[in-house]
């Protein structure tokens, strides 16, 4: 039973700075509720909305990254239903109808699965308005009394991205997710690791079946989830001789399934017309070269230069052009530190898995990228071991301490004197005379003599020198 | 002093060279508040006396644009710290956080709000009769309305309690009144007053006008409330290098370089007064140098219909905000849910003629209706506005009556929502268009006034207003008479 997936993703243009049509900025994360407002995101009688340029930039940013066809005029209109987060009772958005036009129709993007590549198509892409933030005092609005809304949120611009039914699986929507995600960071449209930075509803269907539209998912994690939760509950209805209704379904995070919902009872009429308010912008070929012309460098592109230039996997290349300031930072350190292969390993397993543990934001990211690249040429000259490297790792990355200053403040250099290990080795055999035996049969059991050395060093003796000496010693 | 002849060049005049005679001004002008207001009901929030004067007087010591002249300013447009209701029950406590551009500038030019006037409930109505607040009366006749929906605006200048009036024009809402009342009542081209603050009947309609006594004292106003603004995207710079004042002031331009036109399904079911009254005033006119032809546009029948296609379903869309939550009126919303709390706010705080437009105007916009009604409707909009910008390229600029009848009395057509609408016959025309357009006081027909009206294609406001005033010189303007009050 192949299964049929289309999706609607909601990217929040969370780098500009004000809302889509007011002055309002956007970084209003940590504002206290209804405060980052005006007339205008209130829907305040009389306020008129006035649109912000630098979104329809990024929204042509956007079309052309995914060879979308924008459309000569931009063209807002009023979608109108009731609802309390919606503060004007109805959204500025655009739409597809005589007399209005989408911002880009038509476009791809192709996804790298399972060693070949698949081409995911665009339907079309559209600049709208957030609406408010409903929050319910116990979580489950069943169980709640009563309802806060948050208009902090209202007015911010999104794009709105739609594909055609093209994904079959749930971990081909996360590559796809995943790599406009990426895409959207490359672009400087949004930052996708701030919290509501996007959210998805999924069309699904098995193929012959009718489809579900699965709304409100919020996470990649989520995505599969849900995707997956769908799949199997339609399957099973399939099996069981059933047959799926068209139906609109919400995903319930927390109880990890997929839910009817009850709101939506008739077919919905949203009115749309243009908004009288805002005239049609005409969009130039000269302002689409323009903003062509000015293109950052593309994800896949930068991808494919580190394979190329600094002799990469193709895995590694793909997790560190992954994010736009993860990318900046490794070129960054390679000015420092001239082993590509080496920095790559490093950022990969071990920085990420710090800035990962505190939240995976880059903001969490202090030391300056030369501060990796001096710690990695420690290394490699044999100041300091791996061990004290990982060890120090954190200091340098969360609280841009320098590296120098770390070894010699805390001892924690190398100890390659020989003079000095030759003595310690000394100690070690009198102390474990029967290892020393051990070991002169088994050179499996010299393992257990470089132990006790750097044991006695708390890790700082050089260990290739150790290990010479240990056998130098139990020959001799 | 009497205050009947003053209007806003009179007054600044007086107030620059003397900023006592201001307070003198503001006395009397609150006394006859005191006397004549409660005949009229034409404002629903009057502004503090002490404060109102005490403002004036500073502002004329100042040396300001407008030296602390009292505007009037309608009821739908916003007012920071002053009560905006709109006429409607919805809006009854709601003060505005900030202030309508154009009420800015009145400001910052060292003007003052005298009060908010009576309209009709969201300037949907053509008498001022839906105003939650009571009717307002016509004062040259009080069982009589004022016309609408600017009707407090209008009937505050024609009794002499306000030297000069915003109202708001969305179908012929500020020529409508001024025809009824003897006043100049001046509609710009869309987009030349900024409608940021102006709260919204229908968008693509709407725009601030201005009522005064003559069309020396509008163009004053306009040059102040006039220009392009950052906060309304639909509002525009008009391109001319003199102010609207001085420009009507230019002594070489006489009646005979106008050339006007007479459309005749603009005639065509007017009252045999009116019609009589007008007819005479274009014969002077004509005689005086202007040059009148006549000419037929059969379109124009459909600029009725058109207009409350249109007007009906931006206002469905516009008032969809009003739900009890963020502003104006609340119950409290405990046990039911939010489309209940909705439509019980919605239910008790909306009036008749709202509702209708509301249900109508959502029909219209719905799937299935809405090629066959809106786009339509759009269609002839465009056709309009070629024709016309054609007609005054060939004729010059239409003059017709501005209402087919006077002022009717209290009651007489507010139950038959068609005779209502058949009010705005002849001003729907110039909204459709965009263009600008005015009523100047022509006469009297049974003891009341009769308005003749003005319509040109978009950007002839400075030609227009010329012309108005040269008319003016020959007819008399709103100040010549005044009605038998107090
Ligand atoms: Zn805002």
């Amino acid at each position: 039973m192949r299964s049929i997936i289309g999706i609607e993703l909601h990217i929040q243009v969370n780098r500009v700075g004000s809302k889509l049509f007011c002055s309002c900025p956007t970084n209003y994360y940590s504002a206290e509720a209804n405060r980052n407002t005006c007339p205008v995101c209130l829907g305040l009688p009389g306020s008129l909305p006035v649109v912000n340029y630098s979104v329809i930039e990024k929204a042509t940013r956007l079309a052309l990254a995914l060879s979308s066809r924008i459309s000569g005029s931009l063209i807002f209109v009023r979608k109108h239903y009731f609802y309390p987060d919606l503060p004007k009772n109805y959204q500025i958005s655009q739409y597809d109808r005589a007399g209005m036009v989408p911002f880009a129709s038509g476009g791809y993007l192709d996804i790298g699965f399972g060693g070949s590549s698949k081409r995911i198509r665009i339907r079309r892409i559209n600049i709208e308005e957030d609406p408010a933030k409903i929050s319910y005092p116990e979580g489950d609005p069943l169980k709640s009394p009563y309802s806060l809304i948050d208009y902090n949120r209202s007015g911010m611009p999104l794009l709105e991205i739609v594909t055609e039914a093209d994904m079959e699986s749930s971990k081909e929507v996360r590559a796809f997710l995943e790599k406009i995600l990426t895409l959207v960071d490359y672009l400087d449209i949004c930052d996708p690791d701030l919290e509501g930075a996007f959210r998805v509803d999924a069309n699904i269907s098995i193929e012959g079946g009718e489809r579900v539209e699965v709304k409100n998912i919020g996470s990649l994690r989520d995505v599969e989830k849900a995707i997956n939760y769908e799949l199997t509950r339609q399957r099973n209805i399939i099996r069981a001789g059933g047959s799926v209704k068209r139906e609109t379904r919400h995903w319930d995070s927390a109880r990890g399934v997929t839910v009817t919902s009850r709101a939506k009872e008739y077919e919905e009429d949203y009115r749309y017309f243009p908004d009288p308010d805002l005239p049609p912008i005409e969009i130039t070929k000269e302002f689409i070269d323009n903003v062509s012309s000015n293109m950052p460098e593309l994800p896949w592109v930068r991808a494919e230069r580190f394979i190329e230039s600094y002799g990469l996997s193709r895995y590694e290349a793909n997790v560190l052009t992954s994010r736009r300031w993860l990318a900046d930072y490794f070129e960054n350190a390679l000015k420092y530190y001239g082993n590509p292969s080496k920095l790559a390993d490093l950022l990969i397993n071990d920085f990420l898995g710090i800035v990962n543990e505190h939240g995976g934001s880059p903001r969490v990211v202090k030391g300056s990228p030369d501060k990796v690249g001096k710690l990695l040429s420690f290394l490699d000259r044999g100041v300091i071991s791996i061990k004290i490297l990982k060890q120090i790792l954190p200091d340098v990355v969360l609280r841009d301490l320098d590296p120098e200053e770390i070894i010699r403040s805390r001892g924690l250099d190398v100890i390659s004197d020989r003079s000095v290990i030759e003595k310690l080795v000394d100690e070690v055999f009198r102390e474990n005379p029967k290892a020393v035996e051990d070991a002169k049969k088994n050179p499996k059991a010299i393992n257990f003599l470089i132990g006790k050395v750097m044991a006695k060093t708390r890790g700082k003796a050089h260990p290739a020198i150790v290990r010479e000496v240990v056998a130098r010693k139990l020959r001799e | 002093m009497r205050i009947e002849h003053i209007g806003v060049a009179e007054y600044i005049e007086n107030a620059r060279n003397d900023p006592e005679w201001v307070s003198e001004y503001y006395s009397v002008l609150f006394e006859r508040i005191g006397k004549v207001e409660p005949e009229i009901n034409s404002y629903i929030t009057l502004a503090d006396p002490e404060k109102a004067v005490k403002n004036a007087v500073e502002s004329a010591k100042r040396k300001t644009t407008l030296a602390g002249l009292p505007v009037a300013v309608k009821d739908n447009i916003s007012t920071k710290g002053m009560k905006t209701t709109c006429g409607s029950r919805i809006l009854s406590n709601y003060v505005p956080p900030y202030d309508a551009t154009a009420v800015r500038s009145i400001k910052e030019h060292g003007g003052v709000i005298l009060g908010k006037t009576n309209l009709d409930e969201f300037a949907m109505g053509s008498t001022t009769e839906t105003s939650f607040y009571g009717p307002t009366r016509n004062p040259w006749d009080l069982d009589r309305v004022p016309g609408g929906s600017s009707g407090g605006s209008a009937a505050a200048v024609a009794a002499r309690i306000a030297p000069v009036s915003l109202g708001s024009d969305t179908g012929g809402s500020v020529r409508n009144p001024a025809s009824f009342t003897g006043t100049v009542g001046f509609k710009p081209t869309y987009g030349v007053i900024s409608r940021y603050g102006l709260i919204a009947y229908a968008s693509s309609l709407d725009q601030i006008g201005i009522i005064g006594l003559s069309v020396e004292d509008i163009a004053l106003l306009l040059d102040i409330v006039s220009g392009e603004d950052p906060r309304d995207s639909t509002s525009i710079a008009y391109p001319s290098a003199k102010s609207f004042y001085s420009s009507i002031k230019d002594g070489d331009r006489y009646l005979g370089d106008f050339k006007a036109v007479l459309v005749s399904e603009m005639w065509r079911g007017v009252d045999p007064d009116v019609n009589t009254v007008l007819k005479a005033v274009i014969g002077k006119l004509e005689s005086n140098g202007l040059e009148v032809t006549e000419i037929s546009i059969p379109e124009i029948e459909y600029a009725l219909p058109t207009y409350y296609i249109i007007a009906m379903a931006e206002a469905s869309s516009n008032l969809a905000r009003y739900s009890g939550m963020l502003f104006g009126i609340s119950k409290d919303p405990s046990g039911v849910d939010w489309v209940k709390y909705y439509s019980r706010i919605r239910g008790i705080g909306f009036g008749r003629e709202v509702k209708r437009r509301i249900i109508l105007g959502s029909y219209i916009l719905s799937e299935g209706f809405f090629d066959q009604y809106y786009l339509k409707a759009l269609k002839i909009r465009r056709l309009l506005k070629q024709r016309l910008v054609k007609v005054y390229g060939d004729h010059g600029f239409i003059i017709s009556p501005t209402t087919p009848i006077t002022a009717p009395r209290l009651g007489e057509n507010i139950d038959d929502p068609l005779k209502l609408y058949a009010l705005d016959v002849e001003t729907v025309v110039a909204n459709l268009v965009g263009g600008p357009s005015i009523s100047v006081p022509a006469g009297f027909a049974g003891g009341l006034p009769v308005g003749l009206q003005i319509t040109g294609p978009p950007l002839s406001d400075l030609d227009m207003l010329a012309l108005a005033y040269r008319i003016e010189e020959i007819i008399g303007s709103g100040k010549t008479h005044a009605p038998p009050l107090g």
